[in-house]
């Protein structure tokens, strides 16, 4: 038995189709045609032009995880990516993390995969890897990999925003692996077996797990609403706006000299938005409606019209502008920063409760950006500083990363940077 | 409690240590060698080996014991606990010989009269030589050699914990000599530690003499280390009713008789080869789940005394069972190497005199690069066991 079967040879045939209608909903499938193994047909090409998971349709769940590199030789690391993306590559069309699999190993040895998704599908599992500042350079700005003439100037460490209280222990790091799925013991099944692989090479900084998608990233997909009550993501940039993202997300090699590697690629933001929601759930409706520049219900604007109605700035209601000054859609609208638009990719999350019995929850915020020096700083410091939102809002988590671009048959993730 | 390493087996005399893979074409040479045989003249106080420094191959140590005791003679690995080779029972005015293909590297002499504690020891080199000896010895033979010193390492450190608990119980039950008895107790717990996993396969011992307050079931009476360690520390317990010195002394015996049943039962411990690599690996295990995040000495807060110790037996276990691996797996025998090494490193970091800092001093991202370095360990260290068998 193949290990890819191992997974799907479990599946019952009425899952495997279910699975199978889910994706074609979602409108992006592989290059697999319509009425081959039915199980297989929910996964996303690993392989590609550009990672998976960043213009695929947002799954509804996510575990992403970051890591320092604790090893200091440049060969483990390369060894490690190379490693990552053979196990990415199986697991994304539903195999094992390692070649033999959960239970066909030596009884003596612990099995290469941990066996929590024995049975299930790919479940549109994506999984994509990304490169932070200090791969580069380290605290003391030393050349750790011999690759810091190929850092990317727009690489480094977030500024600091109003309204950040960066715990260190959420933020930062040299590696993320963002995994997606539409079940989440799947995301977290490739996070497990990732940071396994890991081991002595890369150890796991943090991780957040995401439960619901705040974001649509196709236009087949409805826009879902995040622990406010509001739908998000109407505006975002979706996977059928080709010269949008091209504009805004993929950088070429033209971009940034030194980086001409990330090519294809493009940077991810992430950002752990706590939201004090017992507070925010005593704002009467309205007030709601006015911080947000929407309605709760049909997510309009409040100048009018239908969920993707434009807005209207300009309208005035009495003597007052119709979408307050500071409402959130108005500050962050590409009108007012220079055109610029974002990918977003966001999951909401609730770890838990505080220990005086709020809930800890929020927003993780994921962006993909061409440049965040013009596609995310301005933006965040235009919210940061006059959004009423932020009232309600606490950013906890930060970090900045490179995303190399998609890897070819025979490839690891982030050849080029290596080359 | 973790599962047993070791099934306590039929008593099987240990063969005497003729430590290992001879290589019957040198042996004639080796004999007549003179720059690699050595006399050693054993005594009461004294461990006189007629030299220092011998080129890689086939050595012989006579030894003769001039005191008044049983004596024993170790050949020690460079970290001064791995047994490359041993003579045991070495009685009055007795002489015994001693041989052993040694490869390059540092080593310590040893003798132990009275066959306690560390012996007096000396400092042996080995330099590079054509005649450096090759593994050529069947599988078999090292596999009797892993367990035969492995067998002795633990009857060893059990012999050491006995002597030094014997000291600790009576500076305990002194009253007097509290200062004393805090230095000495994770000094004395070195020895347990080392060998964790073989005094955890008592089931009925290891309760008595390591059960953490917390892990102590209702009903049941905690005795043994931790109970001594939290009446030596008190300051952490808040209200805390020191124990009587009737309680003291009933503790203290309680203690020392379940030692000196250990080391009588140990004596007679056969292993298998399994149960060694598997003991290396349960070791990293106790340092992941105990010591790393400071529960074992919740008290005295001496964790990372027992982390080197658990590190010591780990490396001892694998180091014994290391030349199977290269056969079977030379990568991974590097990498376990080297991941011993790199956490060595930390450790040696946060020495301090002959202890090292208390966990409480730890900084949290001091606690997480050690919790990096046992994980790194102990992914390859997973391997082990199915590389030996």
């Amino acid at each position: 038995m193949s290990p890819q079967l191992s997974r799907r040879g479990l599946l019952g045939g009425g899952a495997a189709a279910a699975g199978v209608a889910g994706v074609f909903a979602l409108g992006r499938l592989t290059e697999d045609a319509p009425g081959e193994d039915a199980a297989r047909a929910a996964s996303y090409a690993f392989h590609g032009e550009h990672q998976a998971g960043i213009v695929t349709p947002a799954q509804d769940r996510l575990h992403f995880a970051a890591f320092d590199v604790t090893t200091d030789d440049r060969d483990e690391l390369v060894a490690l990516l190379q490693d990552w993306t053979a196990a990415a590559a199986r697991m994304t069309q539903g195999g094992a993390a390692g070649p033999v699999g959960p239970v066909d190993g030596a009884p003596n040895l612990p099995p290469d995969d941990t066996g929590e998704a024995i049975g299930l599908p790919p479940a549109g599992l994506t999984i994509t890897f990304g490169f932070g500042p200090g791969l580069f350079r380290d605290q003391d700005g030393t050349d750790r990999f011999g690759l810091a003439d190929r850092q990317p100037a727009s690489l480094r460490t977030l500024p600091h925003f109003p309204a950040d209280v960066l715990d260190p222990a959420l933020s930062y790091g040299d590696l993320c692996v963002q995994a997606c799925a539409d079940d989440p013991q799947v995301a977290v099944h490739a996070i497990r077996n990732l940071a396994r692989i890991a081991f002595g090479r890369a150890a796991v900084r943090w991780s957040q797990l995401g439960f619901g998608r705040t974001s649509s990233t196709s236009t087949a997909q409805d826009t879902p609403r995040n622990l406010f009550g509001f739908k998000d993501g109407t505006a975002n940039l979706k996977a059928e706006e080709t010269e949008a993202l091209d504009q805004h997300v993929w950088v070429t090699a033209a971009d940034d000299p030194a980086s001409a590697w990330l090519a294809g690629g493009s940077y991810l933001v992430t950002r752990r938005i706590n939201m004090t929601i017992e507070v925010w759930d005593r704002q009467p409706l309205a007030d709601q409606e006015l911080f947000v520049g929407r309605t709760k219900g049909e997510g309009g604007p409040l100048s009018g019209g239908d969920e993707f109605a434009d807005f209207d700035f300009d309208a005035v209601t009495d003597t007052a502008p119709t979408i307050p000054v500071d409402a959130h859609v108005r500050l962050v609208h590409p009108d007012f920063n220079d055109g610029a638009r974002m990918l977003r990719r966001g999951y909401n999350f609730v770890d838990g409760s505080t220990p005086l019995g709020a809930l800890n929850a929020g927003l993780f915020f994921i962006a993909y950006v061409r440049d965040p020096d013009t596609g995310f700083i301005p933006v965040q410091n235009a919210m940061a500083r006059s959004d009423a939102l932020m009232e309600y809002l606490k950013v906890t988590g930060s970090a900045l990363f490179a995303v190399p671009a998609g890897v070819r048959e025979g490839e690891y993730v982030g050849q080029a940077l290596f080359a | 409690m973790r599962k047993s390493l070791v099934v306590p087996a039929l008593l099987l005399a240990t063969p005497l240590l003729a430590a290992c893979t001879e290589n019957a074409s040198d042996d004639d040479a080796a004999s007549t060698d003179s720059a690699r045989a050595f006399t050693v003249n054993a005594s009461d106080d004294a461990c006189e080996v007629s030299g220092g420094e011998a080129p890689a191959g086939t050595l012989t140590f006579d030894v003769t014991n001039t005191g008044s005791q049983v004596t024993e003679f170790y050949l020690l690995g460079d970290d001064g606990l791995r047994i490359v080779a041993e003579v045991e029972n070495i009685g009055p005015n007795v002489s015994r010989k001693l041989t052993v293909n040694a490869v390059e590297g540092s080593y310590f002499t040893a003798c132990k009269p009275g066959m306690k504690g560390d012996g007096i020891r000396g400092d042996f080199t080995v330099t590079p030589s054509d005649d450096e000896p090759e593994i050529s010895a069947t599988d078999q033979e090292l596999v009797d050699q892993a367990l035969t010193n492995y067998a002795a390492y633990v009857k060893d450190q059990t012999a050491q914990l006995l002597a030094k608990t014997e000291e600790f119980v009576a500076l305990y039950k002194a009253g007097n000599q509290d200062d004393a008895a805090r230095a000495l107790y994770p000094d004395a717990r070195t020895h347990w530690e080392r060998t964790e996993t073989v005094a955890e396969s008592f089931g009925d011992l290891d309760p008595k003499m390591d059960l953490r307050e917390a892990d102590v079931e209702p009903g049941d009476e905690w005795t043994g280390w931790h109970k001594i360690e939290k009446d030596l520390w008190p300051a952490e317990a808040g209200k805390y009713k020191s124990l009587t010195p009737q309680e003291r002394a009933f503790f203290a015996d309680d203690l020392l008789a379940n030692t000196v049943d250990l080391n009588d039962r140990v004596q007679t411990l056969t292993y298998t080869i399994d149960q060694v690599a598997n003991g290396s690996r349960g070791l990293l295990e106790e340092v992941a789940t105990g010591k790393v995040t400071g529960e074992e000495e919740f008290w005295s807060h001496t964790d990372l005394w027992d982390f080197q110790a658990n590190v010591d037996g780990a490396r001892v276990a694998f180091e014994g069972v290391e030349p199977i691996v290269r056969q079977n797996d030379a990568e991974l025998a590097d990498e376990l190497a080297q991941r011993f090494d790199e956490l060595q490193v930390l450790l040696d970091a946060q020495r301090v005199g002959d202890g090292f800092t208390l966990y409480t001093d730890l900084t949290q991202d001091e606690i997480k690069a050690f919790s990096d370095a046992v994980n790194a360990l102990s992914e390859p260290l997973s391997r082990l066991t199915a590389a030996v068998v």
